[in-house]
C-alpha cells in the first residue's frame, strides 16, 4: 500500500516536497529557560598562559550582549570556544538547555544556530551584494540543488527584508568590492542573517568606521536583538554605550565586572584596568 | 537547452552576438564550399573548411579550460589529457571502421596489431565497433580520470601551482604511456589511416562539409552549457570560490565537491573536442598528450581573455591562426613566439583582447557623450 500513496505523492500537484522547502526554516534549540548561552568554569590555556581562565557567563534570550576588556583578555578567544574553533581544557558551553557546544564541530554549531562575524569583513568582492546574500542563504548547498535552484518567492522576500535591515537595499546590484568599509561590514552581517542563526557573536564591527557608519551599526545592532541574541564585542567605549543594557568587562580570561552600563563605568576596578591599559 | 538558449538571447548580448557569428560563419563557410565550383573567386576550400573545423574543436577545448580557470581559479596545465582521450576514443572507432580493409586485411584487428602479432582483441578494443558506444566513451574517459584525478586533488585541498604541476605530470605520464606498444594503442604512430565514419567516406566533400558543421554545432553547444552553468547559482558558488576559497567553505559548501563536478564537465567537453578533432586532421598519435599543448591552449584562453568563454574561443582562433602562419613561414621560431605571447598578454593585456576591444568600445562610447 506504501507504493501506491508515493505516486499519489508525485501526481498531486499542490504538494510541496520537503526538499524544496528547506530554504528559510530557522534551526531549532531549546530556550524555555530563557537563557541562550552557558558558559561554565572555562579554562583554555596556551603552552601554560592561560587566555581563559574559570570563565563563567550567560546570555539571555534576545538580549544584546556587550563584551568589553582591553586587549589580549581573551574576548576573541571565547568566540572560538563558543564556535568550536578552540576547546577549552575544561568547563562547559552549552547553546540553550539540549545543544552541548563542545561536543560539536564547527560546521554542526553553525548549523545549530550559531553565527559569527570575523573582524575583518570578507564579502566576496565580485558578487554583487544580492549575490552575496543568496550565496549565504541558509538551505540545501549541495551541488545538484544549486545547478537548478530558482528563487522561490519566500527566499527572495527574505533577501529583500535582510537588504533593507542592513540598508543596501539601493545597491542591491553593486559589487561588494565597490561598497565602503562600512557597508561592508553591513553586508557580511547580512550574510549572518541570511543563515537564520539564533546567537550573533559580532568581533569588533566598528572598528576603522565614520562616525556615521558606526552609528547606524549601532541602530541595526539594536534593532537585531529581541528576534536574534547578539553578543558584541567591542574596544570603543561610545559605541558600547550608545547599545548595551548589560556589558560585561573580561579581564585576563575571566570576568571582572557585569552589570548595565553606568555601574560598570564607575567601578574602581574597570577604571584601573582600564587606566593602566 | 532551449530554455538556456533562449535566456542567453535576452539576457547576454556578448554571448548572442557570438552565437549569431558562428551561425552566419558556418552557414555562409558551408555554402560556398559546396555551391560554387572550385576555382571561383566566392569558393571556399576544403582545406579552409577543415583548418576551421579544427580551429573550432581547439576552440571548445578553449572554452573547457575557461570554465575552470576563468571561472573557478582551476588553472589546469593537463586539459589536453583529457582532449587526447576523447580523440583516441574516436580514432578507436575509426580504426574498427576500416575493416578488412586495412593493408593486412584483417577483418576485426588493426593493422598495427597484426604487425605485433597480436592475435586477438584487447578487451578494451571491444564495443568500439559501435558508433554510440564509441561516442558515450568519448565523454566516459575523460570523465573518469577528471574523477579520480580531481578527487585525489581537491579532496587533499591541491591548489593554486601545485595543482598545475601536478596535471603536467598527468599529461606527461600518459604521454609515456601511450607511446608503449604494449598498451595498444598504436604507440608512437598512434591510430591513423581513417576510411570512413558511420559508414561516410572521411576523404568525401559532404562528409568534411559535416564533420565541420558538427564541430560548429559542438562548439554553440559547448558554449551554452557553460553559459547555463555559469549563470545557475551553482555558477555563482565556483566564482564564489575562486574569490575566496576558505571563506565558501565556511558559509556551507562543500567546496571539493563543486570543484570536482566542474573539473569533470570540462573534461568532457574537451573529450568532445578531441573526438572532432580526430576524424578532421586524420590521425590522433601520444604527440596530443605533450605538456605543451596543454600549455598552449592555457595561453589560448589568456590571449583571448578569460572569464567570458567567447574570449578563449577568440584567443584559439588568433593563436592558432597565428601558428598555421608561424610553423609555415618560420617554423623555428614558433615556440618564442608562444612564450613572448604569453609573457605581453599577462603583462600588458591582463583582460586579454577582450577586455582590450571593450576600452576601446568604452572609450569611443565617451568621446560620443
Ligand atoms: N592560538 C593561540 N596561541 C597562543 N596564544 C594565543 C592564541 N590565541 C590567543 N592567544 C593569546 O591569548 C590571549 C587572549 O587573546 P584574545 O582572545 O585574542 O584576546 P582579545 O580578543 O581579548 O584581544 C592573548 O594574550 C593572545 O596572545
Ligand atoms: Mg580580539
Amino acid at each position: 500500500m506504501k507504493l501506491p500513496n508515493a505516486l499519489e505523492k508525485f501526481a498531486d500537484r499542490e504538494h510541496v516536497f520537503d526538499f524544496v522547502n528547506t530554504g528559510t526554516q530557522g534551526p531549532k534549540v531549546d530556550i524555555s529557560h530563557n537563557v541562550i548561552l552557558y558558559l561554565e568554569d572555562i579554562s583554555v590555556s596556551f603552552d601554560g598562559f592561560k587566555a581563559l581562565n574559570d570563565l563563567t557567563m550567560y546570555i539571555g534570550a534576545g538580549e544584546l550582549r556587550c563584551i568589553i576588556g582591553p586587549n589580549g583578555a581573551g574576548k576573541t578567544t571565547m568566540m572560538d570556544v563558543i564556535t568550536g574553533k578552540t576547546r577549552p581544557d575544561t568547563g562547559t558551553a552549552w547553546f540553550g538547555q539540549s545543544i552541548n557546544l563542545l561536543q560539536k564541530s564547527e560546521p554542526e554549531i553553525a548549523e545549530a544556530g550559531i553565527g559569527r562575524k570575523f573582524q575583518k569583513p570578507t564579502v566576496f568582492q565580485m558578487h554583487s551584494v544580492f549575490e552575496n546574500l543568496e550565496l549565504a542563504m541558509a538551505g540545501n548547498k549541495s551541488v545538484w540543488t544549486t545547478l537548478f535552484a530558482r528563487m522561490t518567492p519566500m527566499q527572495l522576500e527574505r533577501i529583500n527584508e535582510v537588504m533593507e535591515i542592513i540598508g543596501l537595499q539601493e545597491h542591491q546590484h553593486a559589487l561588494a568590492g565597490s561598497l565602503s568599509h562600512g557597508q561592508k561590514q553591513w553586508l557580511e552581517i547580512g550574510m549572518l542573517l541570511m543563515q537564520n542563526p539564533t546567537l550573533l557573536l559580532v568581533d569588533e564591527p566598528v572598528a576603522g568606521m565614520t562616525p556615521q557608519e558606526t552609528e547606524r551599526t549601532a541602530e541595526l545592532l539594536v534593532s537585531l536583538a529581541g528576534k536574534h541574541s547578539v553578543v558584541v564585542v567591542e574596544h570603543d567605549m561610545d559605541f558600547v554605550r550608545s547599545i548595551a543594557r548589560t556589558v560585561t568587562v573580561l579581564h585576563e580570561g575571566s570576568v571582572l565586572a557585569e552589570g548595565p552600563i553606568d555601574v560598570v563605568q564607575n567601578d574602581p576596578r574597570v577604571i584601573e584596568v582600564y587606566l593602566g591599559e | 537547452m532551449f530554455a538556456s538558449l533562449a535566456s542567453i538571447l535576452r539576457n547576454d548580448r556578448a554571448t548572442s552576438v557570438f552565437l549569431l557569428l558562428l551561425t552566419v560563419v558556418t552557414v555562409l563557410a558551408s555554402l560556398a564550399n559546396l555551391l560554387f565550383p572550385e576555382g571561383s573567386a566566392l569558393h571556399v576550400s576544403t582545406y579552409t573548411l577543415g583548418l576551421l573545423g579544427k580551429y573550432m574543436t581547439y576552440a571548445l577545448l578553449a572554452v573547457a579550460v575557461d570554465l575552470i580557470w576563468g571561472y573557478c581559479g582551476i588553472l589546469s596545465l593537463g586539459h589536453t589529457a583529457f582532449f587526447a582521450l576523447g580523440g583516441y576514443a574516436m580514432g578507436m572507432y575509426l580504426m574498427r571502421q576500416i575493416g578488412n580493409r586495412g593493408v593486412y586485411g584483417d577483418p576485426v584487428l588493426p593493422d598495427f596489431m597484426v604487425f605485433l602479432n597480436w592475435d586477438t582483441l584487447p578487451w578494451y578494443w571491444h564495443g568500439f565497433d559501435m558508433f554510440w558506444f564509441a561516442a558515450l566513451m568519448v565523454l566516459v574517459a575523460p570523465a573518469i580520470l577528471a574523477f579520480v584525478f580531481g578527487w585525489l586533488a581537491f579532496r587533499s585541498r591541491v591548489t593554486g601551482v601545485y595543482f598545475s604541476i601536478i596535471t603536467q605530470a598527468l599529461t606527461y605520464a600518459l604521454l609515456l604511456a601511450f607511446f608503449r606498444n604494449e598498451m595498444g594503442f598504436g604507440g608512437n604512430n598512434g591510430l591513423t589511416d581513417f576510411k570512413d565514419l558511420l559508414g561516410f567516406d572521411l576523404q568525401a566533400n559532404t562528409t568534411r562539409v559535416a564533420l565541420f558543421i558538427s564541430s560548429a554545432v559542438a562548439l554553440a553547444a559547448g558554449v551554452i552549457a557553460c553559459r547555463f552553468i555559469i549563470s545557475s547559482r551553482f555558477g555563482r558558488v565556483i566564482q564564489a570560490i575562486r574569490d575566496s576559497e576558505s571563506r565558501t567553505r565556511f558559509i556551507g559548501y562543500r567546496v571539493d565537491n563543486y570543484k570536482l563536478w566542474l573539473f569533470v564537465f570540462s573534461a568532457m567537453l574537451a573529450g568532445i573536442a578531441g573526438a572532432l578533432y580526430v576524424p578532421q586532421v586524420g590521425i590522433i598519435n601520444p604527440g596530443e598528450f605533450a605538456p605543451i599543448n596543454s600549455i598552449e591552449a592555457v595561453v589560448w584562453v589568456a590571449v583571448g581573455g578569460r572569464g567570458t568563454l567567447y574570449g578563449a574561443v577568440i584567443g584559439a582562433f588568433l593563436v592558432n591562426y597565428a601558428k598555421t602562419y608561424f610553423t609555415i613561414a618560420l617554423p623555428e621560431i614558433w615556440l618564442y613566439a608562444l612564450g613572448g605571447l604569453f609573457v605581453i598578454s599577462t603583462l600588458f593585456l591582463p583582460q586579454g583582447v577582450v577586455g582590450l576591444m571593450n576600452k576601446v568600445m568604452q572609450r569611443k562610447q565617451e568621446a560620443r557623450v
